[in-house]
């Protein structure tokens, strides 16, 4: 190219070519494992709407607003959303998943410390988007 | 528009004028109007994000109209118009033919946008940029909703005329002793961009149609309720733009390619590399769209499909980096103002497409989407490279345009304001988004993370607001009283540059 001995470039555009290939194979691992839920998680129902969360456990028990799980337990949350979308989220937990009306998404987590994590709507969503937030309580039945 | 002081004509000349430069003086001053307004939007958020708790917005709503139109003024009002001012100015010049190749399409679609910017500014919309459904169809408030959407199909049928026409100029019109391998750079980024215009745009533009016959009531295409599916629409709405995410960057990449090699005194180091990472960037940039939806509930397999794509593209991106940085060295670097913001704009890139790279990781997206890790990524791009890359060429373009100087002092200070506004605001915006607080909020709780981070953006944009006064000042004043531009080599760094001044309306 250019008339000019361009190795330079070719060097450069493997070093690139080379971490994007690095980039994609870890996130690719990564994310293949994260996505595997266990098999004996407990389901959660949660479902969205403007503009607050509630929660449905598997023995019938729901909670608006809040939810309380316990350490040591997995659990897959169904998401589903009653109006707009809205987007489910715990950020300490990296829990992230769009309430989309129509259809039912999944996520799974296992909390590992007792303690409260803020849960928050990550998709716009209208009038009181900032303030459909909630929390989650984490015991420890242990002590 | 000195010159139009100098050699004066009624104002009606110029705006019923099909002369190239004359549509691209029409689009400069269009474009740079909405650039102030947008950016005094962008201030109004920033001071009610200071502290928690309302400031000066007051309510959620305004606050969630501001957003809205603060965005999408400054994409399609500023950031497209501004690059159709430099393309007409440039392109017929740089392919050596007399005029676009379709003199009223040309203007037609320049007067398209005050209309468009029209409906959107009175309509005052809340539902984002994006107007995703059910929101847009069921819950947005009209008649804005409504005023945005035919605001943005009016803006949309504009960008594809132009695209027709550059292209045309450029494939049909340029001269007969020129190779295509011979038109310079910037034109090439046009050429690329305006084919991505073509491929990309019709697909919003049916979204947006059934959009609104959806929020009409007469069908159902995104509405569950009806039996539609929302995710459509985000398919459709990325499919266009994330291809128009690089209509956006490469007009800017272009003027960086006409500004680097002349403030460098070199040739650029690879005029092979620049074409091919253009064409490769308009085809790759086709493979990526989903990458914004990872947390719509896609399989595994999808999210890799598109994380690859994405991946992909990025070698082209980087390529640019290099030639630039590989022209620069050894150069005798003259860091007059459009040097010094196409130097801070490729830096800013870099940095812009590291974040991206992050993004486009699956699971690292789940930490970053919608947080303000995504804002301050693209505003890495709409801002620090594609504002920073336009702002400079406006001052490169400064002396043709009114045959006069610009005060270089101001020029400076503008820029180091603005990168030192631009690093505060979008880096901590980048770890404000890992602290995980959304975007699009009006308020948020006191988590004292969150108030700092916030307090130190919003000091950013002040410092930032400061130097865009300190710019306009210096426009007005040095197009009136600028000493005198030595047309023949404004910048003293010698070697040919394309001159519209030279090419001014043949009716004078
Ligand atoms: C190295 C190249 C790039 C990569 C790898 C990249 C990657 C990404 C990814 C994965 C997202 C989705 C983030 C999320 O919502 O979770 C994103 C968002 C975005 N990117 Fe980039 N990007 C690149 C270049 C660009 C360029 C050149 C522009 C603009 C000129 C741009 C503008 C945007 C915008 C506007 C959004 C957010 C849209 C929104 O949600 O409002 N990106 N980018
Ligand atoms: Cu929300
Ligand atoms: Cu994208």
């Amino acid at each position: 190219m250019g008339g000019h001995s361009n190795w330079p470039e070719w060097i450069y555009i493997g070093v690139v070519v080379a971490l994007m290939v690095w980039v994609g194979a870890e996130a690719w691992e990564a994310e293949r494992l994260v996505e595997h839920s266990p098999e004996d998680a407990e389901t959660i129902i949660v479902t969205g709407q403007q503009w607050f969360w509630t929660f449905e456990h598997e023995d019938g028990t729901k909670e608006t607003g809040e939810l309380h799980v316990e350490v040591g337990k997995a659990y897959k949350f169904e998401i589903h959303s009653k109006d707009v979308n809205h987007s489910f989220n715990i950020h300490d937990y990296v829990v992230l998943m769009d309430a989309i009306p129509g259809r039912v998404n999944t996520v799974w987590f296992a909390p590992t410390d007792a303690g409260e994590h803020d849960i928050q709507c990550r998709e716009y969503c209208g009038l009181i988007h900032y303030n459909m937030r909630g929390k989650l309580i984490v015991e420890d039945p242990s002590s | 528009m000195v010159l139009e002081l100098q050699k004066p004509r009624p104002i009606w000349q110029i705006m019923f004028s099909t002369h190239h430069t004359d549509v691209g003086l029409l689009y400069l001053i269009t474009s740079l109007g909405f650039l102030f307004l947008g950016g005094a939007l962008a201030l109004a958020i920033r001071a009610e994000l200071f502290l928690p708790g309302a400031q000066i917005i007051g309510d959620a709503m305004t606050f969630n109209r501001i957003f809205t139109v603060h965005g999408t003024t400054l994409i399609f009002l500023f950031i497209i118009p501004f690059a159709s001012a430099v393309g007409n100015y440039y392109v017929p010049i740089m392919v050596r033919y007399k005029d676009m190749a379709y003199p009223k399409l040309n203007a037609i679609a320049f007067w398209m946008i005050p209309p468009g910017g029209a409906l959107i500014w009175l309509g005052f919309a809340d539902f984002t940029w994006y107007a995703t459904p059910p929101y847009s169809i069921i819950s947005a408030p009209g008649p804005a909703a409504d005023m945005w959407i035919f605001g943005l199909k009016i803006l949309g049928i504009s960008s594809v005329l132009g695209a027709i026409n550059f292209i045309v100029t450029i494939l049909k019109c340029k001269h007969p002793d020129m190779s295509i391998g011979q038109v310079p750079l910037l034109a090439w980024s046009f050429l690329s961009s305006s084919l991505i215009i073509l491929v990309a745009i019709p697909t919003f533009a049916a979204a947006l149609l059934m959009l609104l016959t959806d929020r009409l009531g007469v069908s159902g295409f995104f509405n569950p309720a009806m039996g539609g599916d929302p995710i459509a629409y985000a398919h459709l709405f990325w499919f266009t733009f994330h291809p128009e995410v690089y209509v956006l960057v490469i007009p800017a990449i272009g003027m960086m390619y006409e500004i680097i090699p002349r403030f460098s005194r070199k040739p650029i180091y690879s005029y092979n590399s620049g074409v091919f990472a253009f064409v490769l960037l308009s085809i790759v940039g086709f493979s990526s769209w989903a990458h914004h939806m990872y947390a719509t509930g896609m399989s595994f397999t999808e999210k890799t499909v598109f994380m690859v794509g994405t991946l992909a593209a990025v070698p082209a991106s980087a390529m640019h980096v290099f030639n630039f940085v590989a022209t620069m060295w050894n150069g005798r670097i003259k860091f007059l103002t459009p040097m010094m913001w196409s130097v801070g704009g490729i830096a800013l890139f870099f940095s812009a497409g590291a974040g991206g790279v992050a993004n486009a990781a699956m699971p690292l997206d789940f930490t970053t989407h919608d947080t303000y890790w995504v804002v301050g990524h693209f505003h890495l791009f709409v801002m620090g490279t594609i504002a920073f890359g336009s702002i400079g060429f406006l001052y490169y373009m400064f002396p043709y345009v009114t045959g006069r100087m610009y005060n270089e002092t101001m020029g400076k200070i503008h820029f180091i304001m603005s990168f030192v506004g631009t690093v505060l605001v979008f880096f901590t915006q980048h770890v404000l988004g890992l602290y995980g607080m959304p975007r699009r909020i009006f308020d948020y709780p006191p988590i004292p993370e969150w108030i700092a981070m916030n307090q130190i953006a919003t000091v950013g944009a002040m410092i930032i607001g400061v130097s865009m006064a300190i710019f306009l000042a210096n426009m007005i004043y040095s197009s009136a009283r600028g000493k005198p531009a030595n047309t023949e080599d404004p910048f003293g760094v010698g070697g040919k540059y394309y001159y519209p001044f030279e090419a001014k309306n043949p009716s004078h």
